[in-house]
């Protein structure tokens, strides 16, 4: 087996550069890469377009690279939550790409699996369509969308194994396994690094030939954004 | 007029049994309240999750586990969890039976406009766009005007439209309605102690009246 293992998350951000496209994982702040946002925080990089359905809180995620404008460009789905986000929109200092969330979560899978374009009903007749070829298809019309690719990708699991196998728990799965195959580096932080042989091959997520780089993360705070409960 | 809760209980008698239903944030969240128990439905979370069950107790919450608002949630026995890529899939493809989502406007020939008011923040349209042109049967839940007076069901959408000749039916404060194949709202209940004549006035789009229209009643 190949062995995928970096000693940490500074290491495995160590030659991400300027001006680089990244995608990165999660849903709200649920299942983010927290210590590769720490280690890219500690860098002096700028510049960089980052892939992500949302753009972290003020104080936390990808909310961190905001603050330190270390960002030029977001393509996201949704980017409320987040006032310094809107800020930096404003007195255009940050460009901003919305696509529709299935749209994005397409791109980035057809950018990992080799699909340069498809057909998808999502946007059509809206300004989302503006530019792009429509084609009917059954009576019914559909907008070209084309794929989505980074330099590199930086997902978070739950659990994984020196070769770069992945398990995810719960909802924060989301964007991470597509983002892992469609960067020309994976970085995956774990909560759990295991000896290869103790996942059982049968309930992988991602397969570690997605995978480049990986480590197991320290000190996760998983915020929540809205804890709710019963009594 | 109708409460939001009200709003929520009258959809909740749309749902069928065996549907898996999308439902969006506001209102119709609500809608989940309601469903009779009699009914197996699944709900489904674009975040990534089939069967969203309530909201956890204080020590059962887990930071992995939300809904597409960012609420901590729970499983049930029979979920299902999956990537982003997956649930879209499930959305696009067709399998999601019943949408339930909000809006800014309707207009009569069915838009739907919910994600963008030009001059004001752009937050950005989330799962919207897909859902709305994917799903067969869309029932939209908003209130009959603005705050200001101004009717928000339109012979067209003056915002940014989420999607095209999707809506189905709506729900509002005042009034059931359905949006006719060849255009037009389609009256066919009314809020309790609402007359026909303020709908009326209050409907800017092509309203159709056909026959007595019922109250709604509640328990």
């Amino acid at each position: 087996m190949i062995d995928k293992t970096v000693k940490s998350a500074q290491e495995a951000v160590a030659d991400i550069p300027s001006d680089s496209t990244l995608m990165m994982g999660g849903f709200g702040l649920c299942g983010i890469p927290e210590n590769c946002i720490q280690a890219l925080l500690e860098k002096d990089i700028k510049g960089l377009t980052i892939i992500s359905n949302n753009a972290g809180v003020d104080d936390f995620g990808i909310g961190l690279l905001l603050q330190k404008r270390m960002v030029k460009k977001m393509i996201s789905s949704y980017v409320g939550e987040n006032a310094e986000f809107e800020r930096q929109l404003l007195s255009g200092e940050l460009e901003v790409d919305l696509i529709p969330q299935g749209t994005l979560a397409e791109r980035v899978r057809a950018g990992g699996a080799g699909i340069p374009a498809f057909f998808t009903p999502a946007g059509v007749g809206t300004e989302v369509a503006e530019g792009k070829e429509t084609r009917e298809f059954d009576g019914k019309l559909y907008l070209m969308e084309s794929w989505l690719r980074a330099d590199f990708s930086i997902v978070k699991a739950w659990k994984g194994d020196h070769s770069g196998n992945l398990v995810f728990k719960g909802t924060a799965r989301n964007f991470n396994p597509i983002m892992a195959t469609a960067g020309k580096i994976c970085i995956a932080e774990v909560e759990e690094l295991v000896a290869d042989g103790e996942l059982d091959p049968n309930e992988i997520h991602t397969p570690g030939i997605f995978v480049q780089r990986i480590f197991q993360g320290l000190r996760y705070e998983k915020r929540i954004e809205k804890r709710t409960v019963t009594h | 007029m109708l409460t939001k809760e009200q709003i929520a209980q009258r959809i909740a008698r749309e749902v069928k049994d065996g549907q898996y239903i999308n439902l969006g944030i506001g209102i119709p969240t609500l809608v989940a309240n309601y469903i009779p128990e009699n009914l197996s439905v699944v709900l489904q979370s674009e975040n990534g999750l089939l069967g969203i069950g309530p909201f956890p107790s204080e020590d059962e919450v887990d930071a992995d586990l939300i809904n597409a608002g960012k609420q901590t949630i729970s499983v049930l026995p029979g979920s299902a969890l999956f990537h982003s890529a997956d649930s879209f899939a499930m959305i696009r493809g067709g399998h999601v039976h019943l949408t339930i989502l909000g809006a800014m406007e309707v207009s009569e020939n069915g838009d739907i406009a919910n994600w963008k008011i030009p001059g004001k923040m752009v937050k950005g349209m989330g799962g919207a766009m897909d859902l709305v042109a994917s799903a067969d049967n869309i029932i939209v839940a908003m209130q009959h005007c603005s705050k200001d007076g101004q009717s928000k069901l339109l012979p067209d959408c003056t915002l940014p439209i989420t999607g095209i000749r999707c809506v189905r039916k709506i729900v509002s404060d005042l009034a059931v309605l359905e949006v006719a194949p060849r255009g037009g709202f389609v009256l066919k209940e009314r809020a309790p102690g609402v007359s026909v004549e303020e709908i009326k006035a209050k409907t800017a789009g092509k309203l159709i009246i056909e026959g007595e229209i019922p109250e709604m009643t509640f328990d």
